[in-house]
């Protein structure tokens, strides 16, 4: 173990420097710009997801700095490194506000790096935007979530999946990471389950490490739970690149969507890009945006983002794809565009009062708001069926954008929290 | 409910056709068959798939088969398939000029299961034996009351024995709702001889007297039940076995390289993780280059990535050996922070040419899917293919090490370096091929990895500590000992993995190795004879 650890800190080191290098050239011009921080892992085990967001955040600035950027001023982004080590996105956010003096930050994926990088933001009076959906249990001043709280996504994806449509599910394997977003997410879906009148005996629960890449034994154990009785439903909560091997060997194994669904709350068109998708299709994921969804402003977002994986020669450029994170990139860096607007100032504190009720039209099709109070955005709900092409078809979904509730009703104790984050 | 005839035969079907190409059957393709496959909620579309199933119809296959496959869509309140950028109209074939886009159709997986088993109806009167027993085999644990006639009709014309077994479980599952206590007692009866999944739990429900009247029929259920069970318990275990295989097939290619460099020659070759990972990038490259230039053979890619592979570890490790370790030989600890060093800078290296981020390598398509042991258990075709290639290569490598003039050399150079040079042995050459082979076979390693887990730089980090506790539990020095090893950890593994989940069995399995070691440093096997100096 002492050698991995220090294999960790000399590789980071090495990954630093070149970052460091990157960087510097762009500060010339320090002056007349307001600097960004994109705080995303771009190696590691969580490379798969992150990576994407660090390019749509830098699309979205060079929008926004094409049609003038903003107060009059460029936008400038300064990209770190936080290499999927968590302790490191601590220190990266520290470099970023401190040293960088960065107006806000766009970063993180785990709950885990967003729970580090916290007490810095706190303590520095930073702005967070989180752009990945989670398990709530959170309520901060200087963070603005912009992704999905459970009652716009895992609730409705399990009501789902018991209807008569979703399969009628009555028994439920919860399959995660091992870390502090799928066990808080289980832990309220337990509570719903229970309050739905499944038993405890119709749950199996399952973790597996960052980066586990042997899926053979828990698909066995999904086939033997499946087989001893009721209609069963997997939800997954596996984050990073473990989905790779998870569904490959899912399609190998033959287990149908028809037969055994799996939705999945981390996995959207990105990281099904290694994975040859014919086997699965049916299986589904719940999100707020998919990328097949026909609207003018989705069809304006995903050519820019090809136009933009063309120009800049991303790997795979021609197969680049959009998802619900990216989306809610995009539109976090255009609500605090706005919110820096009304404020005419990049201040955190003036910032922060401009942002309640900002709002624009999304690439989900709907008009997505930030709420007046909460920090999170009004968000519609889709549930999508892989198909065979790797993207989703949406086969259910909710009237409107629905308001998000931090504080899951089903955990007790929730009721007595405010919906306001403490000032 | 609709009331259903029937499904005719293949002939029936075509004497129809011809007879009624401008007649009767023509309204059920009307514009409302295209509204309600579109917009109808999904017992709207059940119910017409199901009606169109019983129609006799032979374009309800073509039907069916576009909707399961995502290629059907509206055209002007046409059924229309796009077929190489052209609409065709589903029902006369023709082509359309759809005014604005086609609206696609798109179904869920409760409408999904629908197509599935029409289309697999429709299929039981096909004409290849292969396609029938692909429809009957999925019928079986899936068929319903409707089904009857249909399966009846199948099984009196099947000549196929495999097919008819399967119609017959098929029927019998159908069968369990009949009124009438004796046919229901066979169904149960012969339902016995099936291993689904499915049966068991719809056997299990008919233990109730609610759901169950008939005494000797709920007691022939619990026997098959039994029967069942006691099937499925065995394929289970067979699957356990089979992936505890698998993974100690993957630990042997992992570990078979450093049997050689490090249990044979004497070497702790730190960077013997990153050679894996270099296998498996010159697989990636290899199947960059075949998408890019051969797109035709990109099916073909891993028989030339595992040469490639193998000849590029090799010659990045007899640099290895040619730079920096020969220098260090009888100096472990110099040797393993060398080895270090050099491990950094690979993957640096690899971080500077390829990107930080794990790389693509997709399972060629005939490494997809799997083998069907019995229902339920399928044996994924990329493990069994690696488990064969694990056991080519200790082949090649025990035949090359055993039955050539180079692995006498090599070990006569191990066991008395002096004495091999006395009698003219080029001990210096040798060892950089040896410690080349080494390394190649972990290429091979890393091809192999590459097609079942991620492949990014810092992958080889995960397999080091294995591959050494692989070769320091079987004993230095020798071939058999990596392999009972890596099988033992393999199925062990597995087993406890199955048992305490993946976190504690990992736990375990170290705990057990530094007991075993304390007990037996020597590892499982000893070379016997006199021993080669330390």
């Amino acid at each position: 173990m002492q050698r991995r650890h220090f294999l960790k800190v000399l590789s980071l080191a090495a990954a630093t420097l070149s970052l460091g290098a990157m960087s510097f050239p762009q500060g010339a011009q320090a002056a007349d710009t307001i600097k960004v921080g994109i705080l995303h892992s771009l190696s590691g085990t969580m490379a798969i997801s992150e990576t994407a967001l660090k390019e749509t955040a830098l699309m979205t600035i060079e929008e926004i700095n094409a049609k003038g950027g903003v107060l009059g001023k460029k936008l400038e982004p300064v990209v770190v490194d936080p290499a999927s080590n968590w302790p490191l996105f601590a220190e990266k956010a520290r470099q970023l506000l401190s040293q960088d003096k960065v107006a806000v930050v766009f970063g993180c994926w785990t709950s885990v790096s967003r729970k580090s990088v916290l007490p810095v933001f706190k303590e520095l009076n930073g702005l967070l935007f989180y752009p990945v959906q989670y398990e709530g249990e959170e309520l901060e001043k200087n963070v603005f979530y912009t992704g999905a709280a459970p009652n716009q996504q895992a609730i409705p994806a399990v009501e789902y999946l018991m209807s008569e449509d979703g399969g009628g599910a009555q028994r439920f394997v919860l399959l995660g990471t091992d870390y502090v977003y799928p066990r808080t997410t289980n832990k309220i879906l337990r509570a719903f389950l229970n309050a739905k009148k499944i038993a405890d005996a119709d749950i199996l629960e399952e973790y597996t490490p960052f980066g586990h890449a042997d899926y053979q034994t828990i698909i066995a154990k999904i086939k033997k739970f499946a087989s001893e009785g009721k209609k069963t439903a997997v939800i997954s909560t596996i984050n990073g690149d473990s989905n790779v091997p998870f569904y490959k060997e899912l399609g190998n194994a033959g287990l149908k969507a028809t037969e055994v669904p799996v939705v999945a709350f981390s996995v959207g068109e990105e990281e099904l890009r290694g994975v040859d998708t014919k086997p699965l299709v049916g299986h589904l994921a719940s999100w707020n945006y998919f990328m097949s969804l026909k609207n003018p402003v989705n069809d304006g977002f995903t050519k820019m983002y090809k136009d933009w994986a063309a120009k800049n020669k991303l790997p795979g450029a021609d197969k680049v794809v959009t998802n619900d994170p990216m989306e809610a990139t995009y539109i976090g860096l255009h609500l605090w565009k706005q919110a820096v607007e009304k404020a005419k100032t990049t201040d955190v504190d003036p910032v922060i009062a401009a942002m309640a009720g900002q709002a624009m039209q999304g690439p989900s099709g709907f008009e997505i708001k930030m709420d007046e109070k909460n920090h999170h955005l009004h968000k519609p709900v889709f549930i999508g069926e892989v198909r065979a092409d790797g993207q989703f078809n949406v086969v259910w979904k909710t009237p409107g954008p629905v308001r998000a509730a931090p504080w899951s009703p089903y955990i007790p104790g929730n009721d007595k929290k405010s919906d306001e984050p403490e000032k | 409910m609709p009331h259903r005839q029937p499904v005719r035969s293949l002939a029936w079907w075509i004497a129809l056709w011809i007879l009624c190409t401008c007649s009767p059957l023509r309204a059920e393709w009307d514009a409302g068959l295209a509204a309600t496959l579109a917009n109808g909620d999904s017992e709207a579309r059940i119910a017409a798939i199901r009606q169109l199933v019983t129609s006799g119809d032979p374009k309800v296959a073509v039907l069916l088969k576009a909707l399961a496959e995502d290629g059907l869509a509206v055209a002007d309140g046409r059924l229309a398939r796009p077929i190489d950028g052209q609409w065709i109209d589903l029902e006369s074939g023709a082509t359309l000029t759809p005014t604005g886009t086609p609206e696609s159709l798109s179904i869920n997986n409760r409408v999904r299961r629908e197509v599935q088993s029409g289309l697999a109806l429709l299929r039981l009167f096909d004409a290849d034996p292969k396609v029938r027993l692909e429809a009957a085999s999925s019928l079986q644990s899936r068929a319903t009351p409707e089904m009857i006639p249909a399966l009846e009709k199948a099984l009196g014309q099947e000549q196929d024995a495999t097919i008819h077994d399967h119609l017959f479980l098929g029927l019998a599952l159908a069968r369990l709702s009949s009124k009438d206590a004796g046919q229901r007692l066979a169904a149960v009866k012969a339902l016995g001889e099936s291993a689904s999944t499915t049966v068991r739990v719809t056997l299990s429900r008919l233990l109730e007297p609610a759901a169950e009247p008939d005494e000797t029929v709920r007691r022939e259920a619990r026997d098959s039940l039994k029967r069942i069970e006691r099937r499925l318990a065995l394929g289970e275990a067979a699957g356990a076995l089979f992936s505890g295989i698998s993974l100690g097939s993957i630990l042997l290619l992992t570990a078979l390289g450093l049997a050689i460099t490090y249990g044979v020659m004497g070497i702790l070759n730190m960077a013997h993780g990153e050679l894996l990972m270099i296998g498996a990038y010159s697989t990636y490259a290899v199947q960059m280059l075949f998408r890019n230039h051969l797109p035709n053979l990109l099916e073909g890619y891993l028989f030339v990535a595992i040469p490639v592979a193998f000849v590029v570890t090799a010659l990045v490790g007899m640099l290895m050996e040619r730079t920096v370790i020969r220098w260090l030989y009888g100096r472990p600890l110099e040797t393993l922070l060398a080895t270090w060093g050099i491990s950094l800078m690979l993957i640096q290296a690899v971080r500077l040419l390829f990107g930080a981020q794990n790389v693509e390598v997709a399972n060629p398509g005939w490494m997809s899917g799997g083998v069907a042991l019995m229902p339920g258990v399928v044996l994924p075709w990329n493990r069994i293919i690696i488990t064969l290639l694990a056991l080519l290569v200790l082949g090649l490598t025990w035949g090359m090490l055993n039955r050539t003039r180079l692995g006498l050399f090599v070990r006569a150079v191990t066991q008395n370096r002096a004495m091999a040079g006395c009698v003219g042995v080029p001990t210096g050459l040798i060892d950089t091929l040896a410690f080349g082979l080494g390394a190649g076979i972990a290429g091979l390693g890393g091809v192999a990895i590459s097609q079942i887990a991620n492949v990014g730089p810092d992958m080889g980090q995960g397999y080091i500590v294995d591959s050494f506790l692989v070769v320091v539990l079987g004993g230095v020095g020798q071939l058999a000992g990596a392999v009972w090893a890596a099988m033992g950890l393999g199925i062990a593994g597995k087993l406890l993995e199955g048992w305490v989940g993946a976190v504690i069995a990992k736990i375990l399995m170290l705990v057990f190795i530094i007991v075993f070691i304390q007990k037996r440093p020597q590892g499982l096997f000893v070379l016997k004879g006199r021993q080669m100096e330390g």
